[in-house]
């Protein structure tokens, strides 16, 4: 039984979150650190380089570090404000196994007891409902040392089919796009490409607040001539001054890209010898879209025809382009359709694979690139591999020793799994730098599984929302507590270096993963002394493979700044720009530029299709989600820093004026919003800066204030990414504040 | 050897993201931990996300020092306005009062008024001011005035503000549009809303927004 123990209030006096503030010798300007540590902050895609000043084993600050290339010293306030999530109050310093008599919940314990308690739970379970019946669940925060680490854990030590992790709510729709069309999933250019181009389309990426120092690189693109083409259903701050700005209607990205091709078939904007010798399926998506004509994609899309035939007639003519996405086109019930809809009108342009000339999404995570491509998936093994190829399989099955056929099949997605518990198949979890009681949709269903299962062990550094259902949790890692590589959105591998020990009880996750696996009797492959270990034998799992890290090391990332992979082989600088011309190909083969047998790139029938839940009488205003810049995902580390949440301290509705003064809401009013699913009652903040047909909430935050109690759990077929983008809400203004208003701080 | 061009401060509205990272990193330089001396503000959030941050501008005749009446504010030989001296300060809030950036603060805790003195402890031993270094969309750059020009062809920069009746000319520059025909920013005149033209978009949303 994994329900909440005892009182939540009684839970988060205890473990939090509470506010992290600078104090003591934090705030000593006088103190000399005793050691400074050139790394990377912990938090989203860019993964900017930082150094921290460490004392006695403390970080108590940070410098800026202006020479790594990326960011130049540039950072968000996350990662200015970083270094307070360690010494943190709130740390898990040892093992907790819950205790119904506690007040609190759980009670300390011995952390070699608590990996007997671990090994003989999976053991009962996987003895008595077969292997699969116990899952795991990862993040793409880890290194990728330790997603590589994860998924080898599941498939040879636990044996089961059933990992996942939470890219699945982040990067997987563009990820299953760019494999469908390009063969390879990963950022297609560097971001100095940006600095040389024509026409910057941004679609469905509030870059300022979710990835703030690509700003930077989006105006100096303007400085030096480019026109900045924003697709959103918000004018956020990078729209506020772009060229051209086509309010988008949540959900409709994939018509509005059908209908840009359209004029571009009309105005022969094509680079024929491009299509005709790079490409195949032109033919067929050509004939799809020719029914997508100016009129009917401003029906669907709700921006004027005006806006679509110049955003048209700019991208058609350029002679130079990059296209940028994230969430807001991927987080959808058509997420791959939509981005397969993005890369069509690059195909089309021929714009791809040289200088001033690119496509990316924007990464999210920490390490959502290289988390995404070592083996934590449910369909995938390391480099990059295929679990259903037998080839594939053959080949780690050798690097990891043991029998191909002993590797389990592909496995569910990350909320499959909670179904499979529903359904009764998943009986035990072990989760790890995932929070889904605040990332997941509909997370009352969440909530409901967590309390379902036989057995549940949570690692991580604080008592997540989640964690707080664990019936044993083991106290992991901190980012500065532990070293090894993870890849940025623009495909560099970088590598992030330990500034100081763990406290206490607590260990690096590896250590933790491979302890379970020696109390399970299971210790073979799980012997690993340090981070390099697992590194070197990573890359020897993904030689060969796409995601070739094999000639990467941890020197050569220090000498250069970061390596792009693929790297093939340690002569080998990496590959900064995917797609040019005679560029390491393990695939084509020299046959050409994409990474299919033919080299060739694919054009695909982008389909459109409307949201899983469209509005209707009862329910006739739409809900889109996402981030705010001084938070990060579901808040585990940001929620408990101070001045972070001073910034920002709790969602608010923003809802346009027309739409306010229907329902009778004046800025800062109480206001409920309801789905089929659940409801929430948030301050409204009134403003002209979205569609007067939809409202949107941030995400971080857990308990009522979470708008992920309303969000649909409809998902993309293909990818499996759940719909945070679009649903259908009726809202009301409250009669006045929430318990929760006078029983909680802002943050918990 | 030639002598190196001097750094210089440059502000450009346009690029201020309002995501805080300047206030944020204000605080933790070694000369004021845990205070920044940046004020950062929307304009006016219902209409847009437009924000501004300010630093003090760093002013030839600076009305902050001219206004103090126990002479407690200095200017270095270099022109950058410093903190109001300790001993001297008298927490009268006339320098507050009279700014007309807005810039000093009242540190009321310790009686002492507290502003941006442009990181003299960084810039003094080569390196840039915090809130420059992190700024994120670089709205805040600390450079040569030949970085700036090569980095910023669209803009050019003044760096003389009229208050009413008052001018004042500052050590921090601003960016501004190359086209605009202006030498000085009229702050005030800027304020009302009778004064200002220009075609700027009234509303970029509903401009381009289908109706049903």
């Amino acid at each position: 039984m994994a329900n909440i123990p005892s009182d939540p209030l009684q839970i988060i006096e205890k473990f939090g979150p509470h506010l992290a503030r600078s104090s003591g010798r934090r705030l000593d300007g006088a103190i000399q650190p005793d050691n400074v540590v050139k790394t990377h902050c912990c938090f989203c895609g860019q993964q900017c380089g930082i150094q921290l000043l460490v004392k006695d084993n403390e970080v108590i600050g940070f410098e800026p570090w202006m020479d790594f290339p990326f960011n130049q010293g540039k950072l968000c306030p996350k990662g200015v404000k970083r270094y307070l999530q360690g010494s943190h109050p709130d740390r898990l310093l040892h093992a907790y196994q819950r205790d119904p008599s506690a007040t609190d919940g759980f009670k300390p314990l011995e952390y070699e007891r608590a990996m007997a308690r671990v090994a003989e739970e999976i053991q009962r379970i996987q003895s008595r409902e077969g292997n699969h019946a116990f899952a795991v669940l990862s993040g793409a925060s880890l290194t990728t040392e330790k997603a590589y680490l994860m998924g080898k854990f599941a498939h040879m030590c636990l044996r089961t089919s059933n990992i996942d992790y939470n890219g699945r709510l982040c990067m997987v729709s563009a990820a299953a796009g760019n494999k469908k069309a390009f063969g390879i999933d990963r950022g297609g250019n560097p971001w100095s490409d940006l600095l040389n181009t024509e026409i910057v389309w941004i679609s469905g990426a509030n870059v300022a607040e979710c990835a703030p120092i690509t700003t930077d690189y989006v105006w100096q693109a303007r400085e030096n001539g480019a026109k900045i083409i924003v697709v959103d259903p918000r004018i956020h701050p990078v729209a506020r001054t772009c060229d051209l700005f086509l309010p988008i209607k949540p959900g409709r990205d994939v018509a509005l890209f059908n209908g840009i091709l359209h004029l571009m078939i009309e105005n022969d904007w094509l680079d024929h010898d491009f299509i005709n010798q790079q490409t195949v399926g032109f033919d067929e998506v050509a004939a799809h879209v020719s029914d997508w004509t100016p009129r009917k994609t401003a029906e669907i899309t709700g921006i004027t025809e005006r806006a679509i035939r110049q955003a048209a007639d700019w991208w058609g003519r350029a002679k130079t382009s990059f296209l940028m996405h994230a969430r807001g086109i991927e987080h959808h019930s058509h997420g791959v359709q939509n981005v397969l809809g993005a890369i069509n009108i690059v195909l089309a342009s021929g714009r791809l694979g040289r200088e001033g000339c690119g496509y990316s999404t924007i990464t999210g995570q920490g390490n959502g690139q290289g988390g995404r491509e070592h083996g934590q998936k449910c369909d995938q093994l390391p480099g990059g591999r295929d679990i259903a190829n037998p080839e594939h399989r053959a080949y780690i099955a050798r690097v990891w020793g043991m029998d191909p056929d002993e590797i389990p099949q592909a496995g569910v997605d990350a909320y499959e799994v909670f179904r499979k518990i529903d359904q009764g198949e998943i009986k035990g979890l072990l989760t790890i730098c995932f929070n889904p009681v605040v990332s997941l949709p509909d997370n009352s269903f969440i909530r409901r599984m967590l309390e379902k299962l036989e057995f549940y062990v949570a690692i991580d550094f604080f008592l997540s929302e989640t964690a707080r259902y664990a019936d044993i949790v083991l106290p992991g890692s901190l980012q500065e507590e532990d070293e090894g590589v993870v890849t940025t959105a623009e495909g560099r591998v970088i590598k992030i270096n330990k500034a100081i020990d763990c406290p206490a009880d607590a260990r690096e996750d590896w250590r933790i993963i491979q302890d379970i696996a020696r109390a399970l009797g299971r210790e073979p492959g799980f012997t690993f002394k340090n981070p390099g270990e697992i590194f070197a034998e990573l890359r020897e799992a993904s030689r060969g493979g796409v995601a070739d890290y094999s000639g990467i090391t941890y020197d050569k990332i220090e000498r250069q700044y970061g390596v792009f992979w693929p790297c093939p082989n340690e002569d080998h600088a990496g590959t900064p720009r995917l797609f040019e011309q005679g560029s390491w190909n393990p695939v084509a083969k020299g046959k050409g530029r994409f990474y299919f047998p033919d080299g060739k790139a694919r054009f695909n029938v982008a389909r459109y299709t409307p949201p899983a839940e469209d509005i209707d009488a009862e329910y006739p205003i739409m809900l889109t989600t996402g981030r705010v810049v001084s938070q990060f995902l579901s808040g585990t580390q940001t929620r408990r820093i101070g001045p972070l949440v001073d910034h920002y301290p709790e969602p608010r509705i923003e809802i346009h004026p027309v739409l306010a003064e229907r329902y009778g809401i004046a800025d800062g009013d109480w206001t409920t919003v309801e789905s089929r699913r659940g409801n929430c009652t948030l301050k409204a903040q009134v403003v002209k800066t979205i569609r007067p047909d939809t409202i949107f909430i941030p995400y971080h935050w857990p308990g009522q204030r979470s708008v992920n109690q309303l969000t649909i759990a409809a998902q993309d077929p293909i990818s499996k990414i759940p719909e945070y983008k679009v649903c259908a809400v009726r809202i009301k203004k409250a009669t006045g504040a929430p318990e929760y208003a006078t029983q909680l701080e802002p943050q918990q | 050897m030639p002598v190196p061009e001097p750094m210089e401060f440059f502000i450009d509205l346009g690029r201020c993201i309002g995501c805080q990272a300047c206030v944020q990193a204000c605080t933790e330089c070694d000369t004021h931990k845990g205070q920044s001396m940046i004020h950062l503000d929307y304009i006016d959030r219902a209409n847009s996300t437009q924000t501004v941050p300010v630093i003090c501008m760093h002013c030839d005749s600076p009305t902050c020092a001219e206004v103090c009446p126990a002479d407690a504010i200095k200017k270095t030989a270099d022109g950058v306005v410093q903190t109001a001296r300790k001993p001297r300060c008298i927490a009268c809030n006339n320098c507050v009062i009279a700014c007309p950036f807005g810039v000093p603060k009242m540190n009321t805790g310790m009686n002492l008024m507290m502003k941006c003195d442009m990181c003299y402890d960084r810039t003094s031993v080569g390196k840039k001011p915090m809130c420059a270094s992190v700024c994120p969309s670089h709205a805040l750059f600390f450079g040569t005035r030949d970085e700036i020009e090569k980095l910023r062809p669209r803009s050019r920069s003044i760096k003389q503000f009229q208050f009413g009746n008052q001018t004042i000319s500052t050590k921090v520059n601003m960016m501004i549009p190359k086209d605009a025909g202006n030498e000085q920013l009229d702050v005030t005149a800027a304020m009302d809303p009778a004064k200002v033209d220009g075609n700027v978009v009234d509303d970029p949303l509903m401009a381009n927004l289908q109706s049903e």
